[in-house]
């Protein structure tokens, strides 16, 4: 009877293409959806994860996200450095600052200052230059990746900042020595790299100036117990880095209404999509009630016509999720590269697979109990 | 003297009423009829006289309000959905006024079904199907698929389909009133040397006049009843009952 089932499902091509089609649609709304809501979760996160060597983050427990400005005393750092199980402790600075380039057009500026000895936190891939090329005089870092869209010398030369380029932050010349890859990140002001104490002649002058300081654990010790310690020790918010990333997705997501606005987006991709499909899938088996009451009236069982009705159900919405899996991929990949946020991880695939498999499962129970209902008298009606 | 032989089928005050109430409908008023076995019976009448419920109830894919319906001596009353739904696909062949071949199915594929349904190989179903459709004329066509075939043809797939698993009963619901008179007549006979063979019966209901002459017996109703029962031009004997 499966073969039957199988037979009846594609024998119509314009029907089967249209489920196909329709269940393929559904299946590109869900994955588009959910993978630029997911995109911009991990954008947000893109800062934290470039400074992966770190297993700790001390900071204010002001601080609600990865860019947020609460600075910390320095002797945090002589602090953290005293608890036991802690390999090493660095100060790192961060700050929100004006600069003008070479042509005069003005940008803000995310500037990162990571400790003078030893340069830890510092960005992940080197393009042009080494991380030593930050000790030189007046050096700064600047991300190689698309120039054009951050740092566009706008009013004259019509270039991107390159390497060898001087230009001027807080009105203090800098000069770039080195470029660096980074994770395509939620926020749009460029992110320079340059040493902690430069970072400071940068900076306005401010009362603390210690943005987060970052904690590697020894190997064998327990990173829960040392971070415990050192929020005993410091009095401070001390984080992981999968806590900090959640930390500042959920505060971003939250307040900028993303959350909202995209899970909206995805709730409708799935009614929609729902839509689409359930009812092209009903429809189907809506029209051959009439081949089904006549295999009722043959003999076949109401256990048999549900295995065929979900044996065609699975297939399609197998089928229409490959299709829309791949095109949704396939655009997913265009829309990427172009460093717009998507992002489609193993359960995003997974939840768009669930869902297209119960919007069909939906729609084959609501035909079943058509089917069910159906009187096999029905056969004999002209 | 008659003498006494089985009942393929054998009703007894059978009715049907559909809807309850003031808008109750009655199809079936007491219905008597007995079928023998290799007999070809007609039922004949105007249109809403109760022809098509009567089959249905004789197929068991229709319950009766009253009376005993017996079909080689099994009663479908006593029956649950489940056994009933086993008693027609082992029991019954169907052919339908509409011919109700799946179009996406080959005519093979199609007169396969009943087998399939019981569990027979898909293989093995495939062969024996394609050997009734040699019986029926169209063994060249099992690889055919319906919207390929006449109507005519069509038909004939189906009653290959309704006799392929080999059924105590067929039933024969208006064959030919989608067909032309030699058409109509030509799937007669295929039906008659086919399907007629001595364990089995054959109820047709018809209103087609042409085809009277292939009944053994035909019981003539109107309104839900039984009027008379006569020899048709096959029959050898007046055996009719109209009870």
């Amino acid at each position: 009877m499966n073969a039957i089932a199988l037979k009846m499902l594609m024998g119509d091509r314009l029907k089967y293409f249209g489920l196909i089609a329709g269940i393929a649609f559904a299946t590109m709304l869900i994955l588009q959806q959910s993978s630029i809501l997911i995109g911009f979760t991990r954008q947000t996160g893109a800062f934290i994860r470039d400074t992966a060597q770190a297993d700790l983050w001390i900071m204010d427990p002001q601080v609600r996200f990865s860019q947020d400005q609460v600075p910390v005393r320095d002797t945090v750092v002589q602090l953290a450095r005293g608890v036991s199980g802690v390999d090493w402790a660095v100060p790192m600075y961060q700050g929100f600052l004006r600069g003008k380039m070479p042509d005069g057009t003005r940008l803000t500026l995310i500037l990162i200052g990571l400790d003078d000895a030893t340069l830890m936190g510092g960005p992940p891939v080197i393009v042009d230059g080494s991380l030593a090329d930050m000790r030189r005089d007046k050096a700064v870092f600047i991300q190689a990746d698309k120039p054009e869209k951050k740092l566009m010398m706008k009013r004259g030369a019509n270039r991107p900042l390159a390497l060898g380029d001087r230009f001027s932050i807080n009105d203090h010349e800098a000069v770039v020595t080195g470029t660096y890859r980074g994770r395509e990140s939620f926020f749009w002001e460029p992110v320079i790299y340059t040493t902690y104490s430069r970072a400071l002649q940068y900076a306005p002058p401010e009362r603390n100036s210690l943005a987060f300081v970052l904690v590697k654990v020894k190997p064998g010790h327990d990173v829960k117990a040392v971070q415990r310690a050192l929020e005993e020790k410091t009095g401070l918010a001390v984080h992981t880095n999968d806590e900090f990333i959640r930390i500042t997705a959920d505060y971003i997501l939250n307040t900028t209404g993303i959350l909202v606005n995209f899970g909206l987006a995805v709730a409708l991709g799935i009614l929609i999509g729902s839509l689409v499909a359930g009812q092209t899938f009903y429809n189907f088996t809506l029209d051959n009630l009439r081949h089904y009451g006549a295999l009722k009236a043959m003999g076949v069982s109401n256990r048999q016509l549900m295995g065929m009705v979900l044996l065609q159900a699975g297939t399609v919405a197998v089928l229409g999720f490959g299709v829309g899996a791949g095109l949704g991929s396939g655009m997913g990949w265009i829309v990427a590269s172009q460093g717009l946020a998507f992002s489609m991880p193993w359960y995003v695939a997974t939840f768009a697979f669930v869902s297209i498999l119960s919007v069909c499962g939906l729609a084959a129970w609501l035909s079943l109990r058509q089917v069910f209902k159906l009187e096999p008298a029905i056969v004999f009606k002209a | 003297m008659q003498p006494a032989v089985p009942s393929a089928v054998d009703c007894r005050g059978v009715t049907k009423t559909y809807g309850e109430g003031e808008t109750a409908v009655q199809a079936l008023r007491g219905i008597d009829l007995d079928i023998r076995p290799g007999e070809l019976m007609m039922l004949v009448g105007p249109s809403g006289c109760g022809k098509t419920t009567l089959i249905s109830i004789i197929a068991g894919i229709l319950d009766k309000s009253d009376g005993e319906c017996r079909v080689f001596g099994d009663n479908l009353a006593a029956m649950n959905a489940a056994e009933r739904t086993a008693w027609r696909r082992d029991s019954v062949g169907f052919v339908f006024q509409a011919f109700n071949l799946m179009p996406a199915l080959t005519a093979a594929e199609n007169v396969a079904i009943p087998l399939l349904i019981k569990g027979v190989p898909h293989r093995e179903a495939l062969d024996r199907a394609g050997a009734m459709l040699d019986r029926v004329g169209l063994g060249s066509r099992r690889h055919s698929l319906p919207s390929q075939l006449s109507g005519g043809q069509q038909q004939r797939v189906a009653i290959g389909r309704a006799l392929v698993h080999e059924p105590r009963l067929v039933v024969c619901d208006e064959p030919t009133s989608s067909l032309d008179h030699e058409t109509g007549h030509h799937v007669m006979e295929v039906l008659r040397d086919v399907a007629a063979v001595a364990e089995r019966a054959l109820v047709v209901v018809t209103h087609d006049a042409r085809i009277f002459e292939f009944a053994d017996r035909m019981a003539r109703m109107d309104d839900g009843r039984i009027t008379e029962v006569t020899d048709g031009a096959r029959g050898a004997a007046p055996h009719g009952s109209m009870q």
